[in-house]
């Protein structure tokens, strides 16, 4: 379908930028197994916490979200990893069985 | 990420142009490459197959560690001539999740009625293709039999390297059709991509049989489009 800009997660980020708000952006950059997200997928969150987009079904954001905003702190990229290989796969973990690797950074 | 590239992939998302999203993980850095720029070496090599295929994911290059987020434009369907077939395939195209587009300047054919709901252009093909162009990621299917208004868009599919050229009519009209493009500069092997007789074979008889017809082999030309740049 068309790029529908009201869903969009990168031009969700363009525009929160233009409003004067911290970006980062997190993308699904590996998976294994069943993932609920493909390679490519985007979660974009703001310096307070509010989100849009996804890199799993729901299962992992809170956490990515967390890391989102000590990048925002920072400006250091961090990769993180989940699955149900984790110690807290029943805390914070993909419950389909998969593993995915996302890559946190901030834009600008 | 650089905000500046931030607003370059959507400039050129919008602008329906493919292009690849390069990030190294060791130290951050990113780039916007669309597709054609020049990158030299083993990371060119697996600029131009992600490019290819649309897959994104990572790479290992010159002792490096990149993510290739691949974005290309999403596939549409421009149909010329509002006819019966048409009004069908409008509506299986948008449930197999493309966008369509009907184009015909016969105002008795092009009614809002008829097409309910769908993008529909009253207007002659060579117009609305000047606003809205071909492109790569867009397949062309012509359907009024008449010269006048399904030749130019369809030279202009074959041009532009449209992934599904389509032109219903019967073998006789077909060869005359071929006549005609020939004259106009066509290369047998180029107009040898146009679907003619149009869609899969399935033996399909109603226009909504042949629609389903049309929009399967649509898909498998997209799905099983050789590699661009490839030996054809």
């Amino acid at each position: 379908m068309e790029l529908d800009e009201t869903l969009d997660p990168l031009t969700i980020a363009e525009r929160w930028m233009d409003d004067g708000r911290m970006v980062a952006l997190a993308t699904v950059v590996e998976t294994w197994g069943s993932a609920p997200r493909p390679v490519g997928s985007h979660l974009v969150i703001d310096g307070e916490g509010r989100f849009h987009g996804s890199v799993s079904g729901g299962c992992v954001e809170g956490a990515v979200i967390g890391e989102a905003m000590e990048v925002i702190g920072d400006g250091e990229p961090r990769m993180l990893e989940f699955g149900v290989a984790d110690e807290t796969a029943w805390r914070v973990g993909l419950s389909c069985g998969g593993r995915i690797r996302v890559y946190v950074e901030r834009v600008g | 990420m650089d905000p500046f590239l931030l607003r370059k992939l959507n400039t050129e998302r919008t602008a329906r142009r493919a292009v690849i999203h390069l990030t190294d993980l060791g130290d951050g850095r990113d780039r916007v490459i669309r597709e054609g720029d020049p990158v030299a070496g083993p990371l060119g090599d697996a600029l131009a197959n992600a490019f290819r295929s649309g897959k994104s994911g990572l790479v290992e290059a010159e002792e490096r560690s990149f993510f290739l987020n691949v974005h290309l434009p999403p596939a549409r369907i421009f149909v010329i001539g509002a006819v019966h077939i048409s009004q069908a395939l409008a509506k299986m195209a948008v449930v197999a999740g493309f966008d369509i587009t009907i184009i015909d300047p016969r105002t008795a054919f092009a009614t809002e009625e008829r097409f309910a709901g769908i993008d529909l252009v009253a207007d002659w093909p060579e117009d609305v293709l000047e606003k809205r162009p071909l492109d790569a990621y867009t397949a062309l299917v012509a359907v009024t039999h008449d010269p006048k208004i399904d030749d130019l868009p369809l030279s202009r599919a074959l041009a532009t390297g449209c992934f599904y050229v389509g032109a219903l009519g019967s073998r006789k009209t077909h060869a005359r059709r071929v006549e005609r493009l020939a004259a106009l500069g066509h290369g047998e092997a180029e107009i040898a991509r146009i679907s003619a007789p149009i869609g899969l074979d399935i033996g399909a008889a109603s226009p909504a049989e042949i629609a389903v017809a049309i929009l399967a082999d649509i898909i498998a030309h997209l799905r099983r489009r050789p590699l661009r740049g490839a030996a054809s």
